[in-house]
């Protein structure tokens, strides 16, 4: 099976070529037909790869199919990983792929043929490069990957280009992963010049022997590429703009699969990381900064998807604390969960988005529940598991992360903690505005206002029904012994030797369980709370003041940005272009024009028509030549 | 005779055609600067093949080394004498339109 798995990449590449070459003469159900199916046919392979890796005997495979780069000592070969991490990742990618796939057909299908089959084109490149990204066995075939992934997000959050502003979103998100590409780039030139190769097994088998220091230096770099693709403080802030492409795309690319490279990435290279304590104390700090800082500009956002874009922002802090604190299959796991419930509320935000006729301001909605049974009953249940509820997965995975955080660390725990009541918080005064009170829109809205065709609540109910039962792979040891699933499943990849002190030692199981019990208590009652303040919310159209100001300004990240670097940038552009330029460029080209024809002006003197004057230079010449010649013997 | 002397002789002859060329107006006379100056290289390689010519017949009685150069001065007469009857004809032609041998007037390929 394994000797398949080019496959699997191959079918939405075909898909991307069929849909994009022919985007003309497609009709949109032969469009929707390629693309689904060549994602569902990934799937399917994707399953049965899945299911030979769960085998007892299971070896980790190479599988090599193609010379890439090979000259002198370097030597690339594009190969694939066939090991559960990538498994894992191929399952989620293609199953969540394949049910926001058929969600979009419904989801789009009032654009033209032409539009369609771009959209259908654009989304299974993306797949295809994504899934490149999580099976290179090496740095190289993953930074293609990589690569690949923020083009086609590029693409398609400026899918409807006709909007400048979605373009200028799109070129945000694009720059700002370019920066942290850079930091992966100079990480991957750093291990082929230090290990000679970037192959995983090669370089991690060379890991030990390296000085600390340079591993930190790869480390850091590799980690400021995940900063860049997963939204992390510093370079976040071109996510919640990213909300402008389709919501579909917001629910594959922006909350499920793409931004978690940087985590599959990291937790990849966990060999590496174990080598590095002050990485692994950045990525914590960082990822819970993350967390908490996104969590506050949530509260105040008013854009629905807004909400959840911020939401994501806290969710991926959240999974790069449980790398820092070395808990990689936690952080896995919440990947995981994270991709089924927050694919469910995205796709949910797009039902009521299309019910509502683009209106995207939950302040003009409300009381959607009567309307949208299906729609509301899922967002529902991704609320819960999004806050923590248990059984919910979001509870599961979320409180492996904070158990790892509290044993590295009882501040992460308790900042942790804080963020994950904010998440609470947000989450049901999202629903709690949007579904519950009454309908604040126009009447005109209203009558407009219905359930969403098949095609888009069936992917919500299967996503639901992952929601709400996908946290039980991974249940923890203090309610059931050897019932952690996932973490049985992948401890082959994740934890070869260096466990980590999070997983040697264990809290009290008594300790454990009042904390987790403490947590859900305080989880409910922000939910209660939420719902009453919210859910009969009057819209007030009045200038908020003080905090809340700022955070619905979202802490002014994005003018300070503007102020410290684009500010600075563009001047420091503008004298390139106006003095640098014009004087000592076109300064230097115009001069040599200007010298030739002054030169030329000067010489054209000597040719007076005087024959004798000629005669008597090319005497003198001749015998300077005579005097030079004697000279220059001696 | 020592080869130093006709060198000697040709130098003075070829620096007095220069000056001739340089200094004179009168196409004529210029002309005649050049003739002298040819002359004056065509004594040289006279000169110097007398001289190759008796050192090869010094070594070899039937020898004709160096004589080559004899033939040069042939060739550089016959083409000064073509160069003369050209050059006397432009200038009676220029006598004819301008009434003037001055070379200075020639300061212009039209008039």
């Amino acid at each position: 099976m394994s000797k398949l798995i080019y496959l699997v990449p191959l079918f939405p590449l075909v898909g991307f070529l069929l849909n994009g070459l022919g985007r003309n003469a497609l009709s949109k159900a032969v469009a929707s037909f390629i693309g689904v199916g060549s994602v569902l046919a990934s799937f399917v392979l994707s399953l049965l790869i899945f299911h030979e890796t769960r085998a007892v005997d299971f070896t980790p495979q190479v599988v090599t199919l193609f010379d890439f780069i090979n000259t002198g000592k370097i030597d690339i070969p594009f190969s694939f990983q066939v090991d559960q991490l990538s498994a894992l990742f191929l399952l989620i990618i293609t199953g969540v792929g394949t049910l926001i796939h058929v969600y979009s057909t419904a989801y789009m299908h009032e654009e033209s043929e032409m539009h369609y089959a771009r959209y259908f084109a654009y989304l299974n490149l993306f797949v295809f490069s994504m899934l490149l990204l999580v099976l290179g066995s090496n740095y190289v075939v993953m930074f293609i990957g990589w690569e690949g992934v923020g083009l086609c997000s590029y693409l398609l959050i400026g899918y409807w280009y006709k909007n400048n502003a979605y373009n200028d979103a799109a070129k945000k998100a694009f720059v700002m992963n370019r920066i942290g590409d850079l930091g992966f780039l100079l990480a991957v030139f750093w291990m082929i010049q230090r290990f000679g190769s970037a192959n995983f097994s090669e370089v991690f088998a060379q890991a030990p022997d390296v000085p600390a220091a340079v591993l930190t230096g790869i480390t850091l770099l590799l980690f400021l590429g995940a900063t860049g693709k997963s939204a992390q403080i510093p370079l976040f802030t071109w996510l919640p703009d990213a909300m402008a492409g389709p919501t579909p795309v917001s629910a594959l690319i922006h909350a499920a699969t793409m931004v978690t490279a940087g985590i599959y990435m990291i937790a990849r290279s966990h060999v590496l990381f174990d080598f590095a304590p002050i990485t692994q104390t950045v990525i914590a700090i960082i990822g819970l900064a993350t967390a908490l800082f996104a969590a506050t500009i949530a509260i105040r956002q008013n854009d629905i998807k807004k909400v959840l874009a911020y939401s994501t922002v806290s969710q991926l802090g959240f999974m790069f604390l449980g790398l820092g604190v070395g808990a990689y299959t936690g952080a896995i796991f919440h990947v995981m969960t994270h991709a089924f419930f927050k694919a469910l509320l995205f796709l949910g935000a797009g039902s009521v988005i299309h019910a509502m006729h683009h209106e995207q301001d939950i302040r003009r909605m409300g009381g959607l529940r009567k309307f949208m049974p299906v729609t509301h009953i899922t967002f529902l249940l991704a609320c819960l598991a999004i806050a923590g509820i248990p059984p919910f997965s979001g509870f599961f995975s979320k409180d492996e992360i904070l158990t790892a955080a509290l044993l590295k660390n009882p501040v992460y725990y308790v900042l942790g903690v804080i963020a994950a009541l904010m998440t609470a918080f947000y989450m049901f005064r999202l629903y709690a505005m949007t579904f519950q009170g009454r309908f604040r829109g126009t009447a005109e809205m209203a009558s407009h206002l219905h359930e969403s065709p098949k095609a888009m609540t069936i992917p919500l109910v299967v996503l639901a029904l992952l929601s709400v039962f996908g946290g039980l792979v991974g249940i923890p040891e203090v309610f059931m012994k050897d019932a952690h699933r996932l973490k049985t499943y992948l401890a082959p990849v994740l934890d070869v030797k260096n466990q980590g002190a999070a997983s040697l030692t264990h809290l009290p199981h008594n300790t454990e369980l009042a904390l987790m019990g403490g947590i859900v208590v305080a989880v409910a009652a922000i939910i209660f709370f939420a719902i009453r303040a919210y859910g009969r919310y009057q819209f007030r159209d009045e200038a908020s003041t003080g905090l809340s100001r700022i955070l619905e300004r979202k802490w002014y990240v994005d003018e300070c940005y503007e102020f410290l670097i684009s500010k600075p940038l563009k001047a420091f552009s503008g004298f390139l272009s106006s003095t640098v330029e014009k004087v000592v460029i076109d300064g230097f080209v115009n001069g040599i024009g200007k010298a030739v024809q002054s030169g030329g002006r000067q010489l054209r003197l000597l040719q007076s028509g005087q024959v004798g004057s000629y005669i008597l230079i090319m005497v003198t010449v001749t015998i300077l030549f005579f005097i030079i010649q004697l000279f220059w013997k001696s | 005779m020592p080869v130093n002397y006709y060198i000697f002789l040709s130098v003075a002859l070829f620096c007095i055609g220069i000056a001739g060329v340089l200094t004179r107006r009168n196409a004529i006379v210029v002309f005649m600067c050049i003739e002298l100056m040819l002359n004056a290289v065509n004594l040289l390689l006279v000169a110097f093949s007398k001289m190759h010519h008796l050192a090869g017949l010094a070594l070899d009685p039937g020898s004709t080394a160096g004589t080559e150069a004899q033939l040069f001065v042939f060739f550089i007469m016959v083409v000064a004498a073509a160069e003369v009857t050209v050059g006397l004809a432009i200038i009676v032609m220029m006598y004819r339109n301008i009434h003037s041998v001055d070379i200075n007037f020639l300061n212009r390929l039209k008039h």
